[in-house]
């Protein structure tokens, strides 16, 4: 049992972590999402731009499946569905996706940037979408810029979608003028209201300017160069880090916002490096830890002392572990992530007291039945293997929903936690 | 290439999927890379299935195509054979693995496994999930069946039940309720599949009579396969609604040798009757747009017009293996064909012809809600809500007690469309107020991205109305007085109206809409 640490107290953070345990690598079959799925938030995040995946069938399926509903108007992304004639030569892809970008942009004069988002098909059979960007863009610059990514599952899982959509926004993004003063960039995509939260904090500790990545309207893209320094939001973005980096920025290294220890400490490596004085850091982030401290208090009672399993799903899985198990004293058994970028989740590894089983890639069978043989408490996994499992007698916390929930900061921690005590609260209530 | 949206359907493997699904003791290897596991959640999610799909994923990635893929394949086989011990084992390719070309068929031919493993060719750049559906149930049913055999002289009718796949829309009741059926004219049910049956149960196909036909999307080329095979006739009867029903008792019982008639005299349903209670005389010759595949979307128009009294004025479908019977269909109603799997054209097409009513699918429930037209689901693309916890078949005399039930609900009641009429000034009854059967929010219209011609909504169409003579570039221009009695009419026909009346002018090269007009052209399009 690991009891919540009280923060600020030199000595407490634990130093023999999870930084040097072994990694169990593993690859068989993964029961995890493609990159293509980011789309499902980002076309929602950025308000004018939009996402054109070449690909097939599929993946315009996925895209559906994973949006749950249909309950948009028109949603801001489509599939170009390669079809026989594409992949027999008979059509020229390049006539082809003009063809397609031509008429979508007609239909949808708001928009202002449109990403080609490659797939699995579009990159086995290698048709060049960044080429293609760069032509497309001559022909209607500068009304809309048009970038490429992939999403595809053969290269991406999940979050990297997010990783490989902003790491190709990275080169486009204007230079800071040289004679500017420092500033901090906040990357990876957040919540509006969590993002203008975090926007207030950083007034108050007197940082600024402070920008967003990625930005809300496609002309508000932030500026970067050799004095922005800046912050990860999420521990998905590792290619936006390099690319940030080859701007010359330079990234703060720090655990993620989750929970309030996370928050702070993420906090803090931007006063640190702004040099903000220890006193005026804590004027501005006293009452937002107390009501974190409350809110999470609610929980620790339902949560405390409860193993949990973690399946590969969005990258988050790390911080969540670290999260659930400093800060609401459970006790994580295995924490599988996709893969695991050390230098991204280093500190976050150095916070996760030792015990749990790290593993990296799926075997989905194989890590069921470790799962099963586990009996954990609470099981975090994806979409498919929810229902089968809660029908096996166990609690789940399907993950997805870590991805679409406002987490991150002081006043999302108690939602956070919330989100892993309401399956458990509800198997109590219930009573048939 | 094709620009799309939504779609109605899936690939073909998801058609697979499906069947392999509905089954038991059977085990689908997809070379497919990761990513293609989101089918999974479409049946533990939206079916609430609480067993994972019976596939495993090959899993492959970027660097694994300058390796071995194949050997990929051959380790995922063999170790699903091992894990799962299932009778037999169908292996195939998403749409990324058949460019790859690695031969899965061949492949787990090398492989040697003791049971049947049956190859899966899917062109998933060609064909689309029902298709991908019926090409794997007539698969395994040609693999499995057997050499042809005769049955014993003298046994009780016995048929097969064909068609049920995970997934269907309300396949699970409609089985229960037609097996119901079969029992009381005395017939017995050999096997039902694909949904329950196990690979070993497909051997016992050619152990029956002849088969009922339940879902031709599905069941059709495995019904003709065995047809030939075994000289086993097919039913061509689907049991939708009274009528139908009472026809498929007949086509059975003619099939089976039996006397239908005590099962159609002793037969119950409530709709007959409610459809000819006084309160159901609000529903004559209401508008209905009708959309789905074409076996449901077939069966709802004639009910909608036969056991309803409703004027069908579209019928569409997204299955292009059935447009010509779809277009029959819609002819003998007197209704628009529509055969498009554009979700966007669908939508133009209901703005346009301003339906009271919409029957489809999933999709079409959200281009109603977005028009703020009544709507019930009779076909999938289906939704968790789709699944619904109590019985609630399509098909058979309760099928039709539920259609009367779910598509009367979504409509407002006579007396209260009457009260809607007299008091127009209503201040509840104006175009921002949602019909309070709809939810109490105002309607807000929706964003609309561009005013292209496809996208038609009740905005838009407004707005395109209130542009007089823009189509033939006539001038027709609304007087005030007739523009204020036009107010009078109920928000939600007064779009049909005005449409009406401008053609009305334009059609007589009128440049001045008047009151008198307005009602000139009410008494020549007036029902």
């Amino acid at each position: 049992m690991n009891a919540p640490v009280p923060l600020g107290q030199e000595g407490t953070v634990s130093i023999i972590g999870c930084e040097a345990a072994p990694i169990l690598r593993e690859r068989g079959q993964r029961e995890v999402f493609c990159g293509l799925t980011g789309i499902v938030w980002l076309h929602r995040k950025i308000q004018d731009a939009f996402f054109l995946v070449v690909g097939s069938r599929t993946c315009a399926h996925l895209l559906q499946s994973a949006a749950g509903v249909m309950i948009f108007a028109e949603p801001r992304f489509a599939t170009a569905i390669l079809t026989e004639r594409d992949l027999a030569g008979v059509a020229d892809i390049d006539d082809e996706l003009d063809g397609v970008v031509s008429r979508l942009l007609e239909r949808r004069p708001d928009i202002k940037l449109l990403f080609l988002v490659g797939s699995c098909p579009s990159e086995v059979i290698k048709i060049d979408l960044k080429r293609a960007a760069v032509r497309l863009s001559l022909n209607h610059s500068p009304r809309v810029r048009i970038l490429a990514y992939s999403g595809s599952g053969i290269e991406t899982t999940f979050t990297q979608g997010e990783d490989a959509c902003l790491a190709a926004l990275v080169p486009s993004l204007p230079s800071e003028s040289p004679d500017s003063e420092r500033s901090l960039l906040v990357a990876g995509a957040l919540a509006d209201v969590v993002e203008d939260q975090f926007a207030r904090v950083f007034d108050a500790l007197g940082i600024g300017p402070v920008r967003f990545l990625p930005m809300r309207r496609a002309a508000d893209c932030p500026q970067v160069g050799p004095k922005t320094l800046f912050l990860l939001a999420q521990p998905f973005l590792g290619d936006t880090a390099r690319a940030l980096e080859e701007r010359g920025a330079k990234r703060l290294s720090a655990p993620f916002p989750l929970g309030s220890e996370g928050t702070t400490l993420w906090l803090q490596a931007a006063a640190d490096a702004f040099a903000v004085p220890a006193e005026r850091f804590d004027a501005a982030t006293a009452e937002g830890r107390a009501r974190a401290e409350t809110s999470l208090a609610r929980h620790r009672q339902t949560l405390s002392g409860k193993r949990v399993f973690f399946f590969p799903d969005s990258q988050l899985e790390i911080p969540l572990a670290r999260f659930l198990s400093r800060e609401l004293a459970m006790d994580p058994i295995e924490v599988g992530a996709p893969y695991i970028n050390r230098q991204l989740v280093a500190s976050e590894l150095e916070l996760l007291p030792e015990g749990p089983t790290l593993s990296e890639g799926q075997n989905v069978d194989r890590q069921l039945d470790r799962c099963r043989a586990a009996r954990p408490d609470l099981i975090v996994c994806g979409l498919g293997l929810a229902n089968p499992l809660e029908a096996e007698g166990f609690a789940t916390k399907w993950s997805i929903e870590l991805i679409f929930t406002p987490i991150q900061g002081y006043e999302q921690a108690g939602d956070l936690a919330e989100l892993f005590a309401r399956p458990l609260v509800r198997r109590d209530l219930l009573e048939v | 290439m094709d620009l799309t949206l939504w779609t109605y359907e899936g690939p073909p493997h998801v058609g697979a999927m499906r069947v392999a699904t509905a089954m038991r003791g059977i085990h689908y290897v997809l070379h497919a890379p990761q990513g293609d596991s989101y089918a999974d959640l479409l049946f533990t999610m939206i079916e609430r299935r609480g067993a994972r799909p019976p596939v495993t994923y090959t899993t492959f990635e970027a660097r694994d195509l300058g390796a071995d893929t194949a050997e990929l394949f051959k380790t995922a086989i063999r170790e699903a054979y091992d894990r799962f011990a299932p009778e037999a084992i169908i292996v195939g390719a998403s749409c990324t693995a058949e460019l790859l070309q690695d031969d899965p068929g061949g492949l787990a031919r090398a492989v040697n496994l003791p049971i049947p493993v049956i190859p899966l060719e899917l062109p998933a750049y060609r064909k689309k999930e029902n298709w991908g559906s019926a090409e794997t149930f007539c698969r395994l049913t040609r693999a499995l069946a057997g050499a042809p055999r005769h049955r014993e002289f003298g046994a009780r009718p016995r048929c097969n039940i064909l068609g049920p796949t995970a997934l269907g829309f309300r396949h699970r009741d409609d089985v229960q309720e037609i097996s119901r059926l079969l029992g009381q004219i005395g017939i017995d049910i050999g096997v039902t599949a694909p949904l329950g049956a196990t690979p070993h149960d497909l051997t016992r196909l050619y152990d029956a009579d002849f088969n009922v036909v339940l879902y031709p999307e599905v069941a059709l080329p495995a019904a003709q396969w065995l047809e030939k095979a075994y000289g086993q006739p097919f039913t061509r009867t689907v049991p939708i609604g009274v009528g139908p029903t009472r026809a498929f008792v007949a086509e059975v019982a003619a099939l089976a040798g039996v006397d239908a008639s005590p099962t159609l005299r002793d037969a119950t349903s409530r709709l007959p009757w409610y459809s000819r209670s006084v309160d159901s005389t609000y529903l004559t010759g209401k508008r209905v747009f009708v959309f789905g595949d074409a076996t449901h979307a077939i069966a709802a128009a004639r009910v909608a017009r036969a056991e309803f009294g409703f004027r069908v004025v579209g019928l569409g479908t997204y299955s292009r293996e059935f447009a010509r019977e779809v277009r029959e269909a819609a002819e003998a109603c007197g209704a628009e064909p529509l055969i498009t799997d554009d979700y966007l054209e669908v939508e133009a097409k209901v703005g346009e012809l301003r339906p009271e009513l919409v029957l489809g699918t999933q999709m079409e429930r959200h281009i109603a809600k977005r028009l703020g037209i009544p709507c019930a689901v009779i076909s999938a693309p289906v939704h968790v809500q789709d699944f619904p916890a109590r019985y609630s078949p399509q098909m058979g005399f309760e099928g039709a007690n539920v259609l009367f039930d779910s598509w009367v609900h979504p409509l407002m009641m006579g007396l209260e469309e009457h009260l809607l009429t007299m008091f127009r000034e209503d201040k509840e009854f104006h175009d921002g107020a949602t019909p309070s059967h709809l939810g109490a929010k105002t309607r807000v219209a929706p964003p609309i991205a561009a005013p292209a011609a496809k996208t038609l909504d009740v905005s838009a169409a407004e707005t395109v109305a209130a542009t007089p003579g823009v189509e033939d570039g006539s001038q027709t221009a609304w007087s005030a007085d007739a523009e204020k009695e036009l107010k009078k009419i109920p928000f939600f026909v007064r779009g049909r109206a005005r449409g009406n009346t401008e053609r009305f002018a334009r059609e007589r090269g009128l440049t001045a809409i008047t009151v008198g007009t307005l009602y000139d052209a009410k008494a020549h399009f007036g029902r």
